[in-house]
């Protein structure tokens, strides 16, 4: 081990962890936020909601996010259309042609469809009596839902949901396959600069751990403030 | 011509996802049966290298692992030949895909396994001894085929996460079906269409597997009392 490769391209680990965090950051915000809405179609009983992102979440939880991504970035340009909005100048077709959109796309569609399938399993498992009491008080369905359904099936979503964020932070490592320069595409760069695949590639897995404790150190904060209530008892001595 | 001539690549490029999935399946099994038997050991020095294994390759990247070994893989392998005046040779990108994809997975598996170790009551255990049952026996009958129960819903899982994790493969210059039609769209200009193709190959892969799973979870839950509202 040559620790010198490692303290000499630091900025370049640095640029790249940077990179990473802000591309799964922000397709997790809006894969969750977009995935909330869905998730309360997917347990619609009306079948001309439920279907279609029934289909959404199976095609994409099917496939590799490796060739969504390829897709998006490469797989649109086939079409005319899009090509010629390119040279019209169309500013939001544009920005199909940058590699940092596609994979933020990419990655948002992805999580989304993941997050949809978590919390519509978890809205099926709030217990029924909640809804037939709420049902009871008079709430509309949308009152049911604000106040009794999603606060109670977020809540359980936490621990499963923390899976899908270390997933997706493994899963951005394939964001350099789209020319981006990411932790891994860092780690790429600096083999294949050096020659050294044992300092680039462990340091960045170091780095990739370390992430992954911390989004695990974070969420179980999470669950001790929002899953108190679900904690299993200890027994209590009486004095 | 079918798909302009690359409907004979792609199948084959399918096909070698399909084995390299299922090779990489069979490391996994093994790797996170051992895996679990050393985790769940009383002995520290097996528990403790064991956990250290599960923990170190589930926070890292698949795609970091396999450059890691398929690069550094090929500067030991330089090394050794060197070292003992052979011939150097080139390492194969199958191979590196097989190796970490298989002990990565097995790392998902001991996991699996563990938790399945441990839902098997012990009291079955103990009903087995009674009966004069040897120690392999009380494997063999009661503890195996009980855990396995409890363990495929979580094995399904994985393996349909396995299954997709192969398309990273392509990026170590292998060719399977991925990277068929990365080369197919470039040279016929239908980048969309053949990914299209290779979209509906990882869904049939993963609808007959989950159609297999669900075959599989049912021939193993015999005898097990499901609740009915």
């Amino acid at each position: 081990m040559d620790f010198s490769v490692i303290s000499n391209n630091l900025p370049a680990f640095l640029r790249g962890t940077w990179l990473t965090f802000h591309l799964v950051g922000i397709s997790l915000f809006f894969g969750l936020a977009l995935a909330v809405p869905l998730a309360v179609m997917r347990v619609s009983a009306n079948p001309w909601y439920w279907r279609p992102v029934w289909l959404y979440t199976y095609v994409t939880r099917g496939t590799p996010m490796l060739v969504q991504l390829l897709v998006v970035y490469y797989g649109f340009a086939q079409f005319e259309w899009l090509q010629g909005q390119w040279q019209a100048g169309n500013p939001f077709w544009l920005l199909f042609r940058e590699p940092y959109f596609c994979a933020l796309l990419a990655f948002g569609l992805n999580t989304c469809a993941y997050t949809i399938e978590i919390i519509a399993g978890s809205m099926r498992a709030v217990p029924h009596g909640e809804i037939e009491a709420a049902r009871a008080m008079g709430m509309d369905y949308f009152t049911l839902l604000r106040r009794i359904v999603l606060p109670s099936a977020l809540r359980r979503a936490i621990p499963a949901y923390s899976n899908e964020v270390i997933f997706m932070l493994q899963g951005s490592a394939i964001a350099s396959a789209v020319t981006l320069v990411d932790l891994t595409g860092a780690a790429r760069n600096i083999y294949s600069r050096h020659f050294a695949p044992f300092e680039a590639f462990i340091f960045a897995g170091l780095i990739y751990l370390l992430l992954t404790f911390v989004i695990v150190g974070l969420f179980r904060l999470a669950e001790k403030r929002w899953l108190a209530h679900l904690k299993p008892r200890k027994a209590q001595p009486a004095h | 011509m079918i798909l302009q001539g690359y409907g004979g690549a792609i199948l084959s490029g399918a096909w070698l996802t399909l084995q390299l999935a299922l090779l990489s399946l069979s490391l996994a099994l093994v790797s996170g049966l051992v895996g679990a038997a050393a985790k769940l050991s009383r002995s520290r020095w097996l528990s403790w290298p064991a956990t250290l294994y599960s923990t170190i390759l589930r926070g890292v990247p698949d795609l970091v692992m396999m450059l890691l070994v398929f690069y550094g893989g090929q500067v030991l392998l330089n090394e050794l030949t060197d070292a003992l005046e052979w011939e150097p040779f080139d390492l194969n990108p199958f191979v590196a895909g097989v190796l970490t994809i298989g002990f990565l997975f097995g790392a998902y598996f001991t996991e699996t396994f563990r938790g399945a170790f441990l839902a098997v009551p012990v009291g079955q255990m103990e009903a087995g001894y009674a009966y004069g049952m040897s120690r392999w026996q009380v494997f063999a009958r009661i503890l195996f085929p009980q855990m396995l129960r409890h363990a495929l819903p979580g094995l399904g899982n994985n393996w349909l996460v396995l299954v997709k994790s192969t398309a990273i493969v392509s990026m170590i210059g292998l060719a399977d079906m991925n990277f068929v039609a990365e080369q197919a769209g470039r040279t016929t200009r239908q980048p969309f269409l053949f990914y299209m193709v290779v979209c509906v190959l990882y869904l049939v892969i993963t609808g007959v597997s989950s159609w297999a799973l669900q075959r599989l979870e049912k021939k193993y839950s015999v005898g097990v009392r499901h609740n009915e509202f």
